[in-house]
């Protein structure tokens, strides 16, 4: 990236919804005339100084905002190089940053008049603050998941329970994050009428991609300021993990325009990139495609058939990314990196008994980044990880794969 | 330019009865017997064929034809693979009109050129890509127009009056009225409103309106055709394959269940106009 790029990072997406080739609006005419008026809907909310008023008293009060930047100093020591810094989105009510999303869209549903939600979960983060936000604003909803995120991620079905949501398990497939999104689609195809689909994460037919950013771009928007008034400069390098990407574009964001920022985005590397069909790494090991809405990289066989894909956090565990990851990959902006099972579990017990914080599995493929980069870094330069959850869900599957359980 | 769907559209027409489109998975359960039934359909009473070209991921199908494309990928099949099912099909019969309906990936990953380079020379009339909304037009319409194939699009009940002009603007061939909002296989809500749409699309286009989406028997096929160009049947042909089946694999009932069932609501269909 150079310095004397006039054209802004920050622009996209275009009319059609591209960011460069990525992006668009592939879906099923049912739903087309719906993501017109939700776009409709949206470019008027965004004028509306009632609507933001609203979205940022609830962001203080509900959420918790602004979510501290923390210093990790034992981390720092033990990885003998950059300072490293948490954003600490995983102290945000629910545990995770999707609550940012979730109250602006509910706001939007609210305003559409609907009186359904939708949504898909992975990990069940957007599930739980899906749930959260029905419950807070009075509106029945129903989560889909997939059997085996059900499964492995049952602290969080039970929330989602408790919060009122109906939780449906979904079969297909391999009973994934990609398998609870095209049951979604169906519902909403199905529901046209009454329902607002609430999608987790920045991907999907245009205007989804852009919208969930800039209700997540409070990360990266704080973080840059917070980081100033600590440092008095601008971070040296700033890495999340990406599965659809939500909490890495909201992060991102605010820097793309600062090129002496270097941005890494960590990617699910399950088993390993040279094992096929054993990771969920649709950039570093994928081709562009459509799916779900969008063009953008996708786990995809030589005939174009979707893969599975696999990564041990469910969060992660989705065969494609959102578009915008994808164009910024292509122009380098941003570095993309596999991260591997073990490597993530590993950085998960590192931070919990250096720091004292248990992340979400998702979010220690992002510190597993830092803890090869922060060595290479000089002492007085700083790198800082969106810690986008906690791991409390996880607790249970990494007990057993550390065999504390039975 | 004539295609073979213009021609039996009007050969139906001029026959005062609605064409009859069928639906079967190309591939399913197997790529032989598959072939065995899409060689059966026109002696059945088929006008009209659409040929599923299965993918991992079907947004807008239900379940029975979810699980038809999973067992045609789980037996190989492949997109040159339904292209060679056209291919033999037009070694016998080079009027009934075969249009290739599915998703976008596998002919973006083909190559967009190079597919519709393939499907002319395999004999395929039109395509209905259900992912591909009108706003999306320059990525394959347009280009397969241009080639002389037809782009049938899909109308829905969330389609107004505004919108209808965009929608109809680049289809050709045929407009596809889906009768309900939701995916295939489910059951339509209201016959009155279906034929509502149809005559409100008919106020918009000169082309044939065909009516599709919870269509399953005989009596439904002759109620729909009453007021529509065409009756589109999918979701229990792919059904009857799927009964048939022993272990997944194809039995020698299957191509007959398959037959019986086209002929069965072929007949419904010659009934609509009385």
């Amino acid at each position: 990236m150079t310095t004397q790029n006039t054209n802004s990072l920050r622009n996209g997406p275009d009319e059609h919804g591209r960011f460069g080739i990525y992006g668009g609006r592939f879906v099923a005419e049912t739903l087309m005339p719906l993501i017109l008026d939700l776009e409709k809907e949206y470019r008027a909310a965004k004028a509306d100084p009632a609507y933001a008023a609203e979205l940022q008293d609830l962001a203080v009060h509900y959420t918790g905002r602004p979510s501290p930047l923390y210093f990790a100093e034992r981390l720092t020591e033990h990885l003998g190089g950059a300072k490293v810094w948490l954003k600490r989105e995983e102290l945000n009510h629910t545990g995770s940053h999707k609550i940012n999303n979730c109250l602006g869209q509910i706001l939007l549903a609210r305003r559409m008049g609907k009186t359904r939600v939708i949504a898909e979960t992975g990990a069940g983060q957007h599930g739980v603050a899906t749930a959260t936000v029905c419950a807070k604003f009075d509106l029945p909803c129903t989560i889909f998941m997939g059997a085996t995120d059900v499964e492995r991620q049952m602290p969080n079905v039970l929330r989602m329970k408790m919060l009122g949501a109906e939780v449906r398990p979904v079969t297909a497939g391999a009973g994934t994050l990609k398998d609870a999104m095209n049951e979604a689609l169906r519902d909403w195809v199905t529901n046209v009428d009454s329902t607002y689909y609430l999608i987790g994460t920045a991907a999907g037919p245009h205007p989804y991609p852009e919208m969930v950013r800039d209700f997540q771009s409070v990360i990266g928007t704080e973080l840059k300021e917070q980081f100033r008034q600590a440092e008095g400069k601008l971070p040296d390098a700033v890495v999340a993990c990406v599965g659809g990407g939500s909490n890495a574009i909201g992060t991102f964001h605010a820097f793309l325009d600062d090129p002496e920022v270097a941005i890494y985005g960590a990617e699910a590397g399950g088993h390993g990139i040279e094992v096929e069909n054993g990771h969920a790494a649709s950039m570093t090991g994928g081709r562009p495609g459509v799916l779900h809405g969008n063009r953008t990289y996708l786990l995809q066989d030589s005939d174009g058939q979707i893969l599975e894909g696999h990564s041990i956090s469910a969060g992660l565990d989705y065969p494609g990314v959102g578009p915008e990851h994808s164009w910024l990959h292509d122009t380098k902006r941003v570095t993309y990196v596999p991260i591997t099972d073990k490597e993530a579990l590993d950085a998960f017990q590192l931070l919990t008994r250096t720091e004292g914080i248990i992340p979400a599995l998702e979010s220690a493929h992002g510190l597993a980044q830092v803890v090869k980069l922060a060595p290479t870094m000089g002492k007085d330069q700083s790198v800082v990880l969106c810690l986008s959850g906690r791991g409390d869900k996880d607790v249970e599957s990494v007990g057993k794969y550390l065999g504390l359980l039975k | 330019m004539t295609t073979r769907i213009d021609a039996r559209f009007a050969q139906c027409k001029a026959e005062n009865r609605p064409a009859f489109v069928t639906y079967v998975m190309g591939g399913d359960p197997d790529l032989a017997t598959s072939q065995a039934i899409l060689n059966a359909l026109p002696q059945a009473g088929a006008d009209v064929i659409e040929l599923g070209l299965p993918f991992s991921d079907p947004m807008a199908d239900g379940v029975v034809i979810q699980m038809a494309a999973q067992r045609a990928l789980a037996q190989g099949q492949t997109l040159l693979g339904v292209l060679g099912m056209v291919e033999e099909f037009r070694r016998k019969d080079d009027t009934t009109p075969i249009v290739m309906m599915g998703y976008y990936n596998p002919i973006y990953s083909f190559g967009v050129e190079r597919f519709i380079a393939a499907a002319r020379e395999a004999g395929v009339d039109g395509l209905i890509i259900v992912d591909l909304p009108a706003e999306e037009d320059d990525e394959l319409c347009i280009p397969a127009l241009k080639a002389g194939l037809n782009f049938i699009r899909l109308t829905t009940p969330t389609t107004d009056d505004r919108r209808l002009p965009v929608v109809l603007e680049n289809t050709s061939g045929f407009v596809y009225y889906v009768s309900m909002t939701g995916i295939t296989g489910a059951a339509i809500k209201s016959r009155a409103a279906v034929g509502e749409a149809v005559q409100r699309i008919k106020s918009h286009t000169d082309l044939p309106v065909a009516v599709g989406f919870g269509i399953k028997t005989a009596e439904d096929a002759e109620e729909i055709g009453k007021y529509s160009d065409g009756v589109v049947v999918g979701t229990v042909l792919v059904d009857a394959v799927a009964k048939t089946l022993v272990d997944g694999k194809a039995t020698d009932k299957t191509v007959a269940a398959v037959r019986d069932l086209v002929a069965d609501i072929a007949a419904g269909v010659m009934r609509a106009r009385g």
